[in-house]
């Protein structure tokens, strides 16, 4: 909303109304509108996708993550290993958890907008 | 002179958000704008007013200060504070925005359709954001006593102050432009120091940090003791006092054997060169191996407090209300993704810097480790290294910014406690909703501000953690299986709310009253979200399944609303946004 419109009037706006022409050809959007057994389908496989590709992309930072405070408490020596002028535990945890979190997220997002647009191809036409 | 200068920053820092809230309260006219900015705050924008208004007290000074005094475990508290950003991307990000709600109290009414919900999330927003609050407002008390020198309480009521001036002038979209300004200011802050301290640590000789020895004083060090402490000396010491030592007055040559000492308010002690330093009982003596080694803190249970820590951090992010709130300003679902993005990107640069304060303090400024004021080294680090004007202006730079951290997060919390405040508790007994927000804003700081005065303190970073093991046990799991389960209902989620977010509760004012205890039960009580959490899930679980039949009827409308693309034109029914009622 700009900051015009919000000075203005107040202005309704509203979907068109359906007519029976719609009604009758069945179209995915229609069928997820009119909530039946196919829309339900459409829905159900889009909240599974987008749920699938969110907890992959946490899996990739969760699993190494978690697995970290069990290793060093396992094996302490794998913490203590030099690499360069830092400790294996101080450089993981200090500097490159940072890009690895934003390098996944970049990722879920570009994978979940296609699937985005992949939905909208499926059902926007009516 | 260094305090001037301080004083002068901090002062700028101040009129700044007050004057950038000035030009924002100009901007903002109707009562939409009042509250969520008329959701025309582009990406950038909004990234940067995000993460300026999540770094807070606990990020700004506390984690250095918990690596100073426990090493390299407390890396946990700026990762976790970062990876609560990549969950709230992936699992609640766009879907929330989608929702139409402004607040989690929205959202659980409009998703369970239930007021009882809603005011139980109510309750927890309040709660919540108060926990947050008290924090903030003792950093800011112990800023101004750190370079100015003021008693704690100055700082309180000064921040107390300008919150309020400034939510109850401008409302959000003010609140926007300066919460924005101040991540800047706040990473500019943190980080142009580090440059200066690095190279005065090179130019020292690059002394090693990870010594087998706990800390020593570098060169003949005078302390001043500014609050009663109870310290702990390992190694024998001859130390000249001038205060109160163990009740008696004290002043000369002291020489003092391992043992426990008490030492009064306003002593000074001076060490020779070479000493090793004296640890107030509250914080472990640490070599620097242990203190280089996870799992070596001192603390007990290691293994469980930092699993602990991660489950309430990774999964409480999503749950605090003035990260929330600020969701509602993105365009669209998509916007909303990138926003959070972004904000995954700058919270991360920041926080490079943090852990550098607690590395160089544990060599430079030791002497925190006996005061127990571990929380100020990044305040005292750059005047304390850095020789001159040079280092007296990055001590009032990181005051600035310190002070930018306070208010910023302040306010952001003040936003939403006051806005769930206004709306379901004066909502109904006054009539101008601009007035009911002025109202609620004046309780939501006085609250805290009265908490922070009378309260003994934690640590920064612990206390705010505790926030998070609540949002974790209560926000969390209605946020997720709201979005993602069709089948919760509002028995379940209320069950839920009120079993994670009172037993988590419960834990935390424990800890918070009683302060930290031993064993088991202490770390159960300290780190609550391991049990709390699941707790929470579960009975949200098993409450929804047992009443099955009463999930509200529209909740496949709900869902189309949440999951699709906005371009899609669909049936998704209304906002989750009260409708009709108070909200505009």
């Amino acid at each position: 909303m700009t900051e015009g419109a919000s000075r203005g009037k107040r202005v309704v706006v509203s979907r068109p109304v359906r007519g029976a022409a719609r009604r009758r050809s069945r179209q995915p959007a229609s069928d997820i509108d009119e909530q039946t057994a196919v829309g339900e389908v459409y829905m159900r496989s889009l909240l599974r996708t987008q749920l699938r590709l969110g907890l992959s992309a946490l899996a990739t930072v969760l699993v190494p993550l978690g697995l970290l405070p069990l290793i060093f408490i396992v094996h302490p020596p794998t913490a203590e290993l030099q690499v360069g002028p830092l400790p294996l535990a101080w450089l993981l945890l200090g500097v490159l958890v940072y890009p690895l979190l934003v390098l996944v997220g970049w990722r879920y997002v570009r994978q979940v907008e296609s699937n985005e647009r992949e939905f909208e191809r499926l059902v926007g036409s009516r | 002179m260094s305090a001037w200068l301080a004083v002068l920053a901090i002062s700028l820092t101040v009129v700044a958000a007050l004057a950038i809230g000035a030009f924002g309260t100009r901007l903002s006219r109707t009562t939409s704008d009042f509250y969520v900015a008329s959701r025309s705050v582009s990406p950038w924008l909004n990234a940067s007013a995000i993460g300026g208004e999540y770094l807070s007290a606990a990020s700004f000074l506390g984690v250095a200060g918990l690596i100073l005094a426990y090493g390299v475990d407390m890396l946990w508290y700026p990762v976790g504070y970062t990876v609560g950003y990549l969950l709230l991307l992936v699992l609640v990000a766009a879907p929330l925005r989608r929702s139409g709600a402004y607040t989690v109290p929205d959202f659980a009414e409009g998703r369970l359709q239930s007021t009882t919900t809603r005011l139980v999330a109510t309750a927890l927003v309040v709660l919540i954001g108060w926990l947050y609050l008290v924090p903030q407002m003792q950093g800011a008390g112990l800023t101004l006593r750190t370079v100015v020198g003021t008693p704690p309480w100055v700082g309180i009521v000064v921040v107390g102050v300008v919150v309020l001036a400034a939510v109850a002038g401008g409302g959000m979209r003010s609140i926007t432009l300066v919460q924005a300004f101040q991540f800047w200011l706040k990473l500019f802050a943190i980080v142009l120091p580090v440059f200066f301290l690095v190279a005065a640590w090179r130019a020292d000789g690059a002394p090693e940090v990870v010594s087998d020895t706990p800390p020593v004083f570098a060169e003949r060090t005078t302390v001043t003791v500014g609050s009663d402490v109870e310290v702990r000396v390992d190694q024998a010491v001859t130390v000249d006092v001038d205060g109160v030592l163990d009740g008696d007055v004290v002043d000369g040559r002291v020489r003092l054997l391992p043992g426990e000492y008490a030492v009064g308010q306003g002593s000074e002690l001076v060490f020779p060169a070479e000493a090793a330093v004296p640890t107030v009982t509250s914080l472990p003596t640490l070599s620097g191996q242990a203190w280089a080694a996870p799992m070596e803190s001192g603390l007990d249970l290691p293994l469980y407090r930092t699993y602990a820590l991660m489950l309430a951090l990774f999964f409480g992010t999503m749950g605090l209300p003035h990260v929330l709130v600020r969701f509602y300003t993105n365009p669209d679902g998509r916007a909303a993704r990138r926003t959070t993005l972004t904000v995954l990107g700058l919270v991360g640069i920041f926080y490079l810097a943090p852990p550098i304060y607690g590395i160089l303090g544990r060599l430079y400024t030791p002497e925190l480790l006996l005061t127990g004021r571990t929380d100020a080294v990044v305040l005292t680090l750059p005047t304390a290294l850095v020789d001159g004007v040079a280092g007296q202006m990055l001590g009032a730079v990181v005051a600035a910014g310190a002070f930018a951290a306070f208010l910023s997060t302040s306010s952001g919390l003040v936003v939403s406690v006051a806005g769930v405040l206004s709306q379901d508790v004066l909502g109904p007994r006054v009539t101008s909703p601009v007035r009911a927000f002025r109202l609620a804003t004046t309780v939501a700081v006085l609250v805290p501000m009265l908490l922070a005065l009378a309260g003994q303190r934690l640590g920064i970073a612990s206390i705010v953690g505790l926030a998070f093991a609540v949002a974790a046990s209560s926000f969390c799991p209605l946020l997720l299986l709201g979005i993602w389960w069709p089948r919760l209902t509002a028995v379940g989620a209320t069950a839920g709310l009120v079993v994670g977010g009172g037993l988590a509760g419960a834990a935390v004012l424990v800890t918070i009253l009683a302060g930290p205890t031993e064993g088991w039960v202490g770390a159960l009580l300290a780190q609550p979200a391991a049990w709390s959490m699941p707790l929470a899930f579960g009975t949200m679980v098993v409450g929804s399944l047992l009443t099955a039949r009463r999930v509200p009827a529209g909740v496949t409308r709900i869902m189309v609303r949440l999951h699709t693309p906005e371009s899609l034109d669909l049936d998704r029914g209304a906002n989750l946004t009260r409708r009709g009622g108070r909200w505009p």
